[in-house]
């Protein structure tokens, strides 16, 4: 072999190194997979508690080696994964099974980057027409929910008896706000909640909001002020404190945490937490203004199905997503997940297993899909405004009915 | 046999082409994507599919026209202003401080340095639960001597001050290193002379200190001012920018408009985005200004 002159050394060494800063350049896209059967499906979920050692991680294995692929997971933080997704689709390479939060499957639909299940044959007709309508949207369905959770408000058992007063005999929100006063006479503090100017803010406003009355395409419908009214009330008569403002769903939980509180408006993900709380708890659904349980928003994961260039590949992915939504297997992520599952007969086994889960599984027949009723991607236009009107309410910027004709204009004009 | 010319420029251009690769990969390219996005209308749609229409400059006007985007620079330039006083000052009086060199100076120094080497996510939660409005520390000791509680991040009015104050904790050791090293430059000499006709300590800090600390406290306010214009992470760890957009920046605005909602509006996002790198240019070329002249003098 001839030795290279220094120069042309110097050449391919400059070449080399440009190859490694502009990898795409040089490497050639790889991941054909072989045939109809074998290959690597890859799947991404916004899980990233669970390691590959998980019930979770081990049920995609499962299901993979049952349809005769290779699954490849990968878990991202929540909100991080609508901007992977996104950004995925726009190169083509979007994963074969994507698990992500309900609300973005609207987004991700609007921009054409989930099949229908009219192309990937996954049958949805087992699970809770609420529950898949936060996946559907002009008559199509862009996936399955894998479980559901919702909104309740917990409450501090032992508090509740020293103060006295009875969890069962809150029925509306007169109900309500009478024990709230009674917990403050007893010199204790009454609720806590997440009011932050994020997606989480409106989530937690929603049940209130949807328990006057009020419809999201009216945001300044007099129910709706009564709905923000309560809020506000709570804090100017310190039944709430003032950081709910800033509070996510987190912090309020550490908040009613320390004992000193006697309710807590938190999800069914809390559920493993509350065993841990040094004091007796349970939960009520959120009573509604006229009394009943009040419709909550949906939380909880679907899983859809993104486009390929290669629509080959669609039959094995339903295979997997049919097994991973399969009622026994449904029954073991729900249950890992702390979430109640979205079909009926799961759901008894659910309670039967669990009675406490009954709330929640009331809870969530009533619950509504944010982006149901066929508003879709408005629904982040009406969603923004709405949080910032609560939070204009709350920090005395406003009074409830200025800052919902303000949400209302500006839901109108987006 | 080639020419000694073209055999010298071969391995020049060898040993400039990763730089020039990385550069163009790594911060031209990006740049222009974020221009061209500023300038087209682009929907999720538009974004996975391809096809945004060209829209010239509608995205700005979108944004300047946005009733937020006034009261937003307003609090961009109160946070990136009294940031940067306040660190200067404060990084100034330490970095003189700790010239004196007196006994434990180099263990304080190094225990002043400490924000600086805390995760910001770790300094910005600890904030937010010193200033958390009914368990915070800050408000309990407020309480002690007697005053009412002050909402701090969650009243229109406070959110602004809190995350600056806290801005100002994290940026002061920045300064006080920089200050400090140039400090050092300072020749011994100078002072010994102007001790000698009789110099006071203030006559000595404003005639000679500032005056040959400049150049070192130009490029200070510069970095400062850059830093500081994107500074995202504090704010919205502490606040969100709540209440109500109270607390927002230009940086918390883009990254709302971009990513913090179910619906990313990618063309305003990247507008508010090239208008600071803009902001950060301006204040660049003005630096290269004042120090020409300053050269020429």
């Amino acid at each position: 072999m001839t030795r290279l002159s220094r120069p042309r050394r110097l050449a391919a060494v400059a070449v080399i190194a440009l190859c490694a800063v502009t990898t795409a350049a040089c490497s050639s896209s790889s991941d054909d997979p072989a045939g109809g059967g074998g290959g690597t499906y890859l799947v991404w979920d916004p899980y990233p508690q669970f390691a590959d050692d998980s019930d979770w991680v081990a049920l995609l294995k499962k299901c993979g080696t049952s349809a005769g692929v290779t699954v490849e997971r990968t878990g991202y933080d929540t909100t991080d994964l609508t901007n992977k997704a996104l950004l995925a689709a726009q190169q083509g390479n979007s994963p074969d099974v994507l698990v992500v939060d309900n609300p973005v499957i609207s987004t991700l639909a609007e921009a054409g980057a989930l099949t229908t299940t009219e192309e990937n044959k996954l049958d949805v007709s087992s699970m809770e027409a609420n529950l898949l309508g936060a996946g559907q949207s002009e008559g199509k369905t862009y996936g399955v929910p894998i479980g559901a959770n919702t909104l309740a408000l917990y409450y501090n058992k032992d508090l509740l008896d020293g103060a006295g007063v009875d969890p069962g005999s809150i029925k509306d929100w007169t109900s309500l706000t009478a024990a709230l006063t009674k917990v403050k006479a007893a010199g204790k503090k009454g609720i806590t909640f997440s009011a932050i100017g994020t997606e989480e803010g409106s989530f937690q406003f929603l049940p209130w909001f949807w328990g006057s009355g009020a419809q999201l395409t009216s945001l300044d419908s007099a129910q709706a002020v009564s709905a923000l009214t309560l809020w506000t009330d709570w804090l100017k008569q310190g039944h709430a404190p003032n950081s709910v403002i800033n509070n996510t769903q987190t912090t309020s939980w550490q908040e009613f945490a320390t004992g000193e509180y006697a309710f807590a408006e938190n999800g069914t993900w809390q559920l493993g937490n509350a065993e841990k709380l040094g004091f007796g708890y349970g939960t009520i659904a959120i009573p509604a203004s006229t009394g009943g349980p009040a419709p909550a928003p949906t939380g909880g994961e679907f899983v859809s199905i993104p486009v390929q260039s290669d629509a080959g590949r669609y039959a094995t992915t339903q295979q997997l997503v049919t097994c991973l939504t399969s009622a026994d297997n449904l029954l073991t992520t729900d249950a890992t997940l702390s979430y109640v599952a979205p079909v009926a007969a799961v759901q008894e086994r659910q309670v039967a297993a669990d009675p406490k889960l009954k709330v929640w599984v009331e809870a969530v027949k009533v619950a509504r899909g944010r982006t149901g009723d066929n508003l879709g991607t408005k629904y982040p236009k009406i969603s923004e405004p709405l949080w910032t009107a609560v939070q204009a309410a709350l920090s005395g910027t406003k009074t409830p009915q200025e800052a919902l004709a303000a949400a209302q204009a500006a839901a109108s004009n987006g | 046999m080639t020419p000694p010319t073209r055999t010298r420029r071969w391995p020049a251009w060898a040993f400039l082409a990763p730089v020039t690769g990385y550069l163009v990969a790594f911060y031209a390219y990006p740049l222009y994507r974020n221009v061209e996005l500023s300038l087209r209308e682009y929907t999720v749609r538009s974004f996975v599919q391809g096809g945004a229409p060209f829209a010239g400059l509608d995205n700005y006007r979108t944004v300047l026209s946005d009733p937020t985007f006034w009261p937003t620079l307003a609090h961009t330039l109160v946070f990136t202003g009294g940031s940067l006083a306040f660190q200067f000052t404060f990084g100034m009086a330490l970095a003189l401080f700790f010239h004196q060199h007196f006994p434990l100076s180099r263990t304080l120094r190094a225990l002043i340095l400490v924000p600086w080497l805390l995760p910001l996510i770790v300094s910005a939660s600890t904030w937010s639960w010193l200033l958390n409005s009914d368990s915070g520390l800050v408000n309990a000791a407020l309480g002690v001597v007697g005053i009412e509680p002050v909402h701090w991040l969650t009243s229109p009015g406070w959110s602004l001050a809190s995350v600056t104050i806290a801005n100002i904790w994290i940026g002061i050791p920045f300064n006080l290193v920089v200050l400090y090293s140039g400090l050092q430059a300072i020749p011994a000499e100078v002072y010994e002379a102007s001790a000698l006709d009789g110099a006071t300590g203030w006559q000595r800090f404003w005639s000679i200190t500032l005056p040959l600390l400049r150049p070192v406290s130009a490029i200070t306010l510069l970095l400062g001012l850059i830093y500081t214009l994107k500074v995202f992470d504090i704010i919205w760890i502490m606040t969100k920018g709540g209440p109500t957009g109270s607390s927002a920046t230009l940086a918390i605005w883009s990254y709302r408009l971009s990513f913090g909602n179910l619906l990313p509006e990618f063309g305003p996002g990247a507008a508010i985005g090239n208008l600071l790198i803009v902001m950060a240019l301006v204040a660049g070329l003005l630096y290269i200004r004042l120090e020409r002249r300053q050269h020429l003098r």
